[in-house]
């Protein structure tokens, strides 16, 4: 029952063309590490599900997005993600804009395995006519209710990150919010969570509360410990979102060369060159 | 106390759109819609819920700027999963703000320009189409033009009144309540639910509305004006909810 992993072995787990979920919010508690060994893969035409954050921004600025999957894609702090926005504008990928409870209502009909959830939401909107393959569906009882019927999004594989997990597979969450993790694993063939910390199952108990452990090794496939693994986006309690470096991050959508600079230091090179460099970087920026 | 600045008439306005909403989570975005909700709840309704922008249910809410005499006080969790129930169930009352607004108050804050390949990508469908489907509605416009109320929006995200008549029961809990822009506030009660002008602001006339609103407004008689905050009100904003008057950067005088 040893689910351990590294970062590049559920990586190869992935194929061209796959339905991928992503876990988190926003800028809140993403699987980074994760999608940053997807940047440096040859993996491509991925249909992305996600409440979006910079893991929607950096895979459409890589080209690898076939599909997008989402509500929004916004940085928290900083309103909209200027990588998304670049892509959305230069149509690099298709749109799929969901109203973000119709994004919850389809992962839970998959995790339920119904081919749809009915919903008010979305009706009267534009997001039927921007996703013309939606339907709606009628009460069969006496109120006749005409409603949207929600599709399953049936995900090939999720990556979702947690502050602490075992090998086993268990994972807890110690932040504000478990957004919607669980779902996505119950939604997807294949479940990934990158961990802060690998601690033993018995030590979960002491590291909060029990409804904090939140997700059960069912839901699990693999685990991998991945320390500052969800930087730069918030990860409470253990750090918050490293607005600094986000900044920068969002100021080279504008600037193809301090692009190029931002992927060369942090990008092309492996997670734990990534780690030392933002801790260099934090360092240099002390000095002043 | 110095006279009222414009921002300040604004967020009174928003404050007004809450009365008599009772024991609902009050959801504002933008910083003059922050300030009238909480102005609401800080003097006449005081039953109203807020959050603390992510997760936890504040007793009183943080202030927009400066910093709180106590500590917050928790009353409940409301992670998102919990954000959902509340607006499904129609526990809510949203006040967001409209790149574009048309006459029977569809709302765009998605993108401008074709939705397959904007000109600018804006915030996205968000929350707006289940929101408005779901429970009250109402809308900030900052810079109320022949650009932000047009004939026409370019993606709808926000359910107007005309198609929510088209859908007719499965829209029978959409209710939009108020539009408050930087030059007046308006609803939609009239025969047909197309936007009417409630009041204008004091350094605003008729006219100007007129000509800075691309559809045609309903306009009965004589308009009042928007009504200016008390001195209890003008306390709450200036010591306690924005004492650095952050307001003021979003309708500047």
């Amino acid at each position: 029952m040893d689910k351990r992993m590294t970062s590049a072995a559920v990586v190869a787990e992935l194929r061209d063309g796959m339905t991928l979920g992503i876990g988190g919010w926003g800028s809140r508690r993403k699987p980074m590490a994760l999608v940053r060994e997807i940047l440096r893969s040859p993996l491509k035409d991925l249909t992305v599900v996600t409440y979006g954050g910079p893991d929607a921004g950096l895979l459409c600025k890589y080209g690898k997005v076939k599909k997008l999957i989402y509500g929004f894609v916004s940085l928290d702090s900083i309103a909209l993600e200027p990588h998304f926005r670049k892509a959305r504008q230069a149509a690099s990928f298709q749109a799929a804009e969901l109203d973000e409870g119709m994004l919850q209502w389809g992962l839970r009909a998959a995790a339920y395995r119904l081919p749809f959830l009915p919903t008010r939401a979305g009706l009267g909107s534009d997001v039927t006519k921007i996703n013309p393959d939606l339907r709606t569906v009628r009460s069969p009882y006496d109120d006749g209710e005409e409603l949207l019927a929600m599709p399953a999004l049936e995900l090939d594989a999720a990556i979702i990150h947690m502050n602490r997990g075992d090998t086993r597979g268990n994972g807890q969450f110690l932040g504000p919010d478990l957004y919607f993790d669980d779902l996505f694993c119950l939604a997807a063939k294949q479940r990934f969570m990158s961990v802060e910390k690998l601690v033993p199952t018995e030590q979960l108990a002491k590291e909060g509360a029990l409804y904090t452990m939140r997700i059960n090794r069912t839901l699990v496939d693999g685990v991998v410990e991945t320390p500052n693994g969800a930087h730069f986006t918030e990860c409470p309690p253990d750090y918050d979102r490293d607005e600094a470096f986000q900044k920068e991050y969002a100021a080279t959508a504008k600037d193809p060369e301090a692009w190029e600079a931002f992927k060369t230091r942090y990008l092309d090179v492996p997670e734990e060159e990534y780690q030392a460099a933002i801790k260099e970087r934090a360092e240099e920026r002390a000095r002043g | 106390m110095a006279d009222s600045t414009r921002a300040e008439i604004c967020a009174v306005a928003v404050a007004e759109a809450f009365r008599g909403d009772g024991e609902i989570l009050a959801s504002s975005f933008g910083t003059v819609p922050a300030v009238g909700a909480r102005l609401a709840k800080a003097t006449f309704a005081p039953e109203l819920l807020m959050t603390d922008g992510t997760a936890t249910l504040l007793e009183e809410p943080l202030p927009v700027s400066g910093k709180p005499d106590t500590g917050p006080v928790s009353e409940a969790w409301m992670p998102f999963a919990n954000i959902f129930d509340l607006v499904w169930n129609g526990k809510r009352h949203v006040v967001m703000v409209a790149s574009q607004i048309d006459r029977y108050g569809n709302q765009n804050f998605a993108c401008i320009g074709p939705h397959e390949k904007p000109k600018a990508q804006l915030l996205g469908m968000r929350g707006a189409p289940g929101n408005t489907i779901c429970h009250l509605t109402s809308y900030w416009v900052p810079n109320h033009s022949t650009k932000t109320f047009v004939e026409k929006v370019d993606v709808v995200s926000g359910v107007g009144n005309d198609r929510a008549s088209e859908l007719g029961e499965a829209a029978r809990f959409h209710d939009l309540r108020r539009v408050i822009s930087n030059l007046g506030v308006f609803d939609f009660q009239t025969p047909d639910r197309r936007m009417r002008l409630r009041s204008v602001h004091p350094w605003v006339s008729v006219d100007e509305i007129v000509e800075q609103t691309g559809f045609e407004l309903v306009i009965e008689g004589d308009v009042p004006t928007s009504r200016e905050p008390d001195a209890d009100e003008l306390r709450w904003i200036r010591e306690v909810i924005d004492p650095k008057g952050f307001c003021n950067n979003e309708v500047p005088a």
